[in-house]
């Protein structure tokens, strides 16, 4: 977990660097803000995975010695087919077609998705089908 | 198929044998529409986008019909904008991006990290409803009052505001890239948590193959541009039907405001389409080489100091616009060739002394190594203000980007002829191969050069007519015959394809690969791995099937075969 907040927080340090260069150089704000939003998506997940790292047990996928027997076991819960993701992509389908064609569209549209978000979360809590 | 170095290695699966019952899921078209298994998705992606590099190449190849000759009428001048507009738009948004990061990546990450599957397998297939669905509405603009978005791919503010692109084609556009954008942040999340979440044990994250370690940083940028982008889009919607006056002089906004937006996503995405093709060529250039990755870890700061660097980069668009931070601009878009020196050190030093197997996959690596290369050192003129100054719009900025998304294009094509026949499960014919690789590359150069001179002679992007000009006509038609040479490399990928369907049965290793997905069956099972090996280096499949090449401590019995070792690099 380590590396992977190294990661995060050292993009997240290099655009703070470069933000403040920029800033100080060129006083522009469209880009700078948009700099200092890169660095705050680095530093948030970034920061939570460094205090994280600190204080949970070192993982296998960490261990430069883990044996293949150490990982076995449930990895997670991977649904072999759903139904719900086409239902919510063509209801975004029709929510954009809105935007374009006129806003009855969104009766269709918002209806698969609304309808797409309880079946995903209901089929969710059930452990999906496998 | 002249050599399989490997055969298959037949062994008894040994433990952990839950997952081993054959899944029995539902097939046909009901299987498309409800699998969540990455591979099926990210081959949906594949067959998907090289469907939209179809589209976008006839596009190109009618625009360079149109140039051949000066004052020609094949197409309306409206109907030219429409064309270059689309050709850009379907390239970038709807090939060359998802190709990389929904296609490639989505079928070959897990697998190289040992995992079973995406992080979140219903969001992998969100992202290609919503990418499909985002392409058809794109591309639908040429059938409604008006054709299709006119405005160039970048959709520079005046010219896309309500009055000077009137129409619904302009707002399929914008729909489009919505739904596209999501799909590519949806599919971001998802790689990003699985290369966080679901390594093998043992697969440290500096054991990682670097095409992963690319996608991971690809995936990075992709979070940090594509918002950029849909907030931009979503402003851009409203100046032209809510009467805001984001992007228009008139009610106090900024113009150049779009630019900004665009471009601080539009050079992320040069990157996010670059990186994944360095990761493929990287690991085509290692296992066809028969050695090991020269400079591994300095591959992997390359990338992550492309991805550091990228977000200070993207105003080096806007030179010609007076109002940007020159100096700034300049060092920063310099800055880039460090990184991308050291990878073609790598690179180089990768094949160096190797036994290099000049495989289709592998030629294609190579001609990327050149095509990236003149790409990329036009580029560094294009960093330089004063240089930009005089080429600005003209055809060596086209020539310049077409280098490099050729490039990319070959990169593609390399990684299709590497890793198709892992999740087919069938090998493409070598021969057909070597062809498509030729005209694929000539072409590529007959078409990008003379485009170089055209520019500096003076010739504008963008214009579908030009005046009687001997040298740049000449140069055109050199161009146009270029393409041509292209178009036929597509058409012997897809003859090829025919003639090789299920034809050469590739086995499990059919190069004797380095990396994980190696180790699992063609096409891969349901869940990716009957057994994994231990992880103890960069390239487990390899330390398994060459017990004692490397120092490394093998946790496996001496079973496999051992044919000649190579002497160590």
């Amino acid at each position: 977990m380590r590396t992977e907040a190294k990661v995060l927080l050292s993009l997240g340090t290099s655009f703070g660097v470069m933000v403040v260069v920029y800033w100080n150089w060129g006083h522009e704000n469209a880009g700078s803000v948009m700099m200092f939003s890169g660095m705050l998506l680095c530093f948030l997940p970034g920061s939570y995975f460094y205090w994280w790292s600190r204080r949970m047990k070192s993982r296998v996928e960490d261990d430069p010695q883990a044996t293949q027997t150490q990982g076995a076991g449930i990895v997670g819960a991977f649904p072999g087919t759903s139904i719900w993701p086409f239902t919510m992509g063509m209801g975004a389908f029709f929510v954009v077609l809105a935007l374009v064609f006129g806003i009855w569209l969104l009766v269709p549209g918002l209806g698969l998705m609304v309808w797409a978000l309880f079946g995903g979360t209901a089929e969710g809590r059930r452990g999906g089908k496998h | 198929m002249t050599d399989v170095l490997d055969p298959p290695i037949i062994e008894e699966p040994s433990g952990h044998e839950e997952h081993l019952e054959e899944h029995l899921g539902p097939t046909g078209i009901v299987k498309w529409i409800t699998t969540t298994d990455h591979k099926v998705i990210g081959l949906s992606y594949t067959v998907t986008a090289v469907i939209m590099m179809v589209i976008g190449g006839v596009f190109a190849e009618i625009i360079r019909a149109q140039l051949t000759s000066p004052n020609n009428t094949l197409v309306s001048l409206a109907q030219y904008n429409e064309l270059f507009t689309m050709h850009g738009s379907t390239m970038i948004y709807l090939f060359i991006g998802p190709f990389a990061f929904g296609g490639l990546a989505n079928i070959i990450v897990p697998i190289q990290i040992g995992a079973p599957d995406m992080a979140f397998p219903r969001l992998n297939a969100l992202s290609y409803w919503l990418y499909l669905m985002g392409s058809i509405t794109m591309l639908s603009g040429f059938f409604v009052a008006g054709g299709a978005a006119n405005f160039g791919w970048v959709g520079y503010a005046p010219l896309s505001n309500s009055i000077n692109s009137p129409g619904a084609g302009a707002d399929l556009w914008i729909a489009g890239l919505l739904l596209t954008g999501f799909s590519a942040i949806f599919t971001g999340v998802n790689l990003v948590a699985t290369i966080f979440y679901l390594r093998a044990p043992g697969m440290t994250m500096f054991r990682m193959p670097i095409f992963t370690w690319n996608m991971l940083v690809t995936a990075i940028l992709i979070l940090l541009a594509f918002p950029v982008l849909t907030a931009g889009l979503i402003m851009l919607y409203c100046d032209r039907h809510f009467g805001t006056h984001i992007y228009s002089v008139a009610g106090g906004g900024v113009p150049v405001l779009w630019q900004h937006v665009f471009w601080f996503w539009g050079h992320p995405e040069v990157y996010i389409i670059a990186l994944p093709f360095f990761g493929v060529v990287t690991e085509i250039l290692a296992v066809f080489s028969k050695k090991p990755v020269f400079g591994y870890k300095g591959m992997v700061f390359a990338t992550m100091t492309i991805g550091a660097l990228s977000l200070g980069v993207w105003a080096h668009h806007m030179f010609t616009t007076g109002v940007v931070l020159l100096p700034f601009f300049s060092i920063m878009s310099l800055l880039i060739a460090v990184p991308t020196g050291i990878k073609f050190f790598n690179w180089i030093g990768t094949m160096w002394r190797g036994e290099v197997w000049l495989s289709t996959a592998m030629l294609m690596s190579i001609g990327f190594l050149i095509t990236f290369l003149l790409g990329g050192l036009t580029g560094i003129y294009l960093a330089s203000p004063p240089l930009d100054f005089f080429t600005h719009d003209t055809y060596f900025v086209v020539a310049h980007f077409h280098s490099i998304v050729m490039a990319l294009m070959l990169g593609a094509m390399a990684g299709l002829y590497y890793w198709g026949p892992k999740f087919t499960g069938y090998l493409l014919n070598e021969k057909y191969g070597k062809i498509q690789f030729w005209f694929l590359f000539i072409g590529t150069q007959v078409f990008t050069l003379p485009q170089y001179l055209l520019g500096l002679r003076g010739m504008p992007r963008r214009i579908g007519v030009y005046p009687l000009h001997p040298s740049w006509q000449y140069l055109n038609q050199i161009s146009t015959v270029g393409a041509v040479l292209v178009g036929i490399s597509t058409v012997v990928f897809i003859a090829n394809v025919a003639v090789s369907w299920k034809k050469y049965p590739a086995g499990d290793n059919p190069w004797d690969g380095h990396t994980l997905e190696w180790f699992t069956t063609s096409p891969p099972p349901h869940h990716n791995f009957y057994r994994l090996p231990q992880i103890r280096s960069e390239r487990p499949t390899w330390d398994y099937n060459h017990p004692g090449h490397r120092a490394a401590e093998h946790g496996h019995g001496h079973d496999a075969d051992s044919h000649e070792e190579v002497p160590a690099p």
